[in-house]
């Protein structure tokens, strides 16, 4: 195996071994997806019985919103809980002192976040098609792009999320569970971005997201794919992804020189 | 040849400096103590040749590498110990040895994990979480940790640290051996001064960042008159003593 792709395997397989002998972490992942799925499913479906169709169809966004977010919510908490097991288990004086590239790091964050988010998500998926009906394929082939640009969207704000625990310790990590809640309101995950205030609405639309549940919302209630929407959100996830990558290698930098990479956690 | 190479070396936090101006060198072969109080630099030094740190100023050479542009290339050929950075707790001792493994592109790993267990007395433990270990096994450990890659130079940082006096001589006896079967040079950082008497060929003193004497055991004892080199420490560290031409 090439060298820098079995450095990355070596990361990863930690992880791997360490929810293999931890239930609890296994239940954790896919606990908060299917009662997000329980909870907006059933006041979706509470929704159609009284107001009919036009609630269903509504009620169809809504799922389709969770189901969506939680894409790109596991995406970012597969990424930053990862590093902050290597920071919990005071590890990381190791893995920084191997050859272990930092980008090598990130690319086994990556992929740590890929596998915690399909393990989460997947069983909400199964359940909204089981209870409501809710078919998430039926957004057709556009699906794999609404992933891929809300997985990338995950991806960067973890490296901002870890570029802050770099900088700040251990006092940035709450960030790591509730910085994209603090996004999910500019993101037009349930509603249409025309409903926000104009002002508001600038920031929603340099989001990734609002451009993906936009094309979300055409596709389900006008049956139209919005190739503008997409085109916007991958274009934005490159210049986004691009700032996370600068701040991540200059905060990584800094804490060397700092000296925090001895007593980050503390 | 100098597996270490050090020169004109300055860390410094805002107004505190943490090492001024240090160079020195450890041959291929060797063990090196790093000797001096709390606060000395010790550790700020090993950091900054482990690449954690990056100097303010000067230059470190590790097996021929320069650590400012080429640190992966020395990684690779080197390993670090120490108490105070733990494995994974809730990973088996073969899960974490593996991990190393991998990180350090070891080839037939599991026939390099069965050859340390054998030789650090690890094999009944290879199955049991490294959480679950005694502060004596977790020192073995780290040992088997630190040599995965069968390193050129070893950093250890305090290695018989809270380690009762049996395990301790263990480990030295290990240390000792190793180095004279595969000659592989150590850095030693320790504040047990019999410990560094008996493994270290040559031993730096430190004081608030400084080199303030070094030579051989043998030769600082002479030059303090002392009969220990506990002593030799405390008339450094108080400045009390002064040392004589041997």
């Amino acid at each position: 195996m090439n060298p820098s792709l079995r450095r990355i395997w070596g990361l990863m397989y930690r992880h791997l071994v360490l929810y293999r002998s931890s239930w609890p972490r296994l239940l954790e992942l896919a606990y908060w997806p299917v009662l997000q799925m329980c909870i907006w499913g059933f006041t979706a479906t509470f929704l159609a019985q009284r107001m009919g169709s036009v609630a269903a169809l509504t009620g169809a966004a809504l799922i389709g919103g969770v189901l969506l977010w939680e894409v790109t919510l596991r995406s970012q908490m597969g990424m930053s809980i990862s590093f902050l097991e290597e920071m919990w288990s005071r590890n990381l004086g190791h893995v920084f002192v191997s050859p272990l590239r930092p980008w090598e790091m990130i690319a086994a964050l990556i992929a740590m976040s890929v596998i915690r988010m399909t393990v989460g998500v997947v069983p909400a998926i199964v359940l909204a098609w089981v209870l409501y009906e809710h078919n998430l394929l039926a957004l057709g082939p556009q699906l794999v792009l609404f992933f891929a640009n809300l997985m990338i969207m995950g991806w960067w704000v973890a490296l901002g999320v870890v570029s802050l625990i770099l900088r700040h310790g251990a006092g940035a990590e709450p960030l790591a569970w509730g910085v994209l809640f603090g996004l999910a309101p500019f993101s037009a995950v349930f509603y249409p971005v025309s409903v926000l205030p104009v002002v508001v609405q600038y920031v929603s639309l340099a989001l990734p997201s609002t451009h993906v549940f936009e094309g979300m919302r055409a596709i389900l209630l006008d049956g139209t794919v919005r190739w503008d929407h997409l085109v916007m959100a991958l274009v934005l996830n490159a210049m986004w992804m691009g700032g996370a990558i600068w701040l991540f290698s200059r905060q990584f930098q800094q804490a060397r020189i700092r000296g925090a990479l001895l007593s980050i956690g503390e | 040849m100098d597996v270490i190479r050090v020169t004109n070396l300055v860390k410094r936090y805002g107004d505190v400096l943490a090492v001024d101006n240090i160079d020195f060198s450890v041959p291929s072969g060797a063990t090196v103590g790093l000797l001096g109080g709390n606060g000395a630099g010790k550790t700020t030094t090993i950091a900054m040749l482990l690449g954690l740190l990056v100097p303010t100023s000067g230059a470190i050479e590790v097996l021929g590498h320069d650590m400012a542009r080429d640190r992966f290339a020395a990684l690779a050929r080197m390993n670090f110990s120490s108490p105070y950075v733990s494995l994974p707790q809730r990973l088996s001792v073969a899960e974490n040895l593996r991990v190393y493994g991998h990180l350090y592109n070891v080839p037939e790993i599991e026939a390099r994990i069965a050859r340390l267990a054998e030789e650090l007395d690890l094999t009944a433990l290879l199955d049991r979480p490294a959480g679950q270990l005694s502060a004596g096994q977790k020192t073995r450990v780290a040992l088997a940790k630190a040599l995965i890659n069968k390193p050129e130079l070893l950093l250890l940082d305090e290695p018989t640290a809270s380690l009762d006096p049996d395990t301790g001589d263990w480990v030295r006896t290990w240390l000792e051996r190793y180095r004279g079967e595969t000659g592989c040079a150590i850095l030693l950082a320790s504040h047990n001064m019999a410990e560094v008497e008996r493994l270290c060929d040559h031993v730096l003193m430190l004081k608030q960042g400084r080199i303030v004497d070094q030579g051989s055991p043998a030769d600082l004892l002479a030059r303090y008159r002392r009969d220990d080199l506990e002593d030799v420490f405390l008339d450094i560290a108080r400045g009390r003593g002064q040392s004589v031409p041997a």
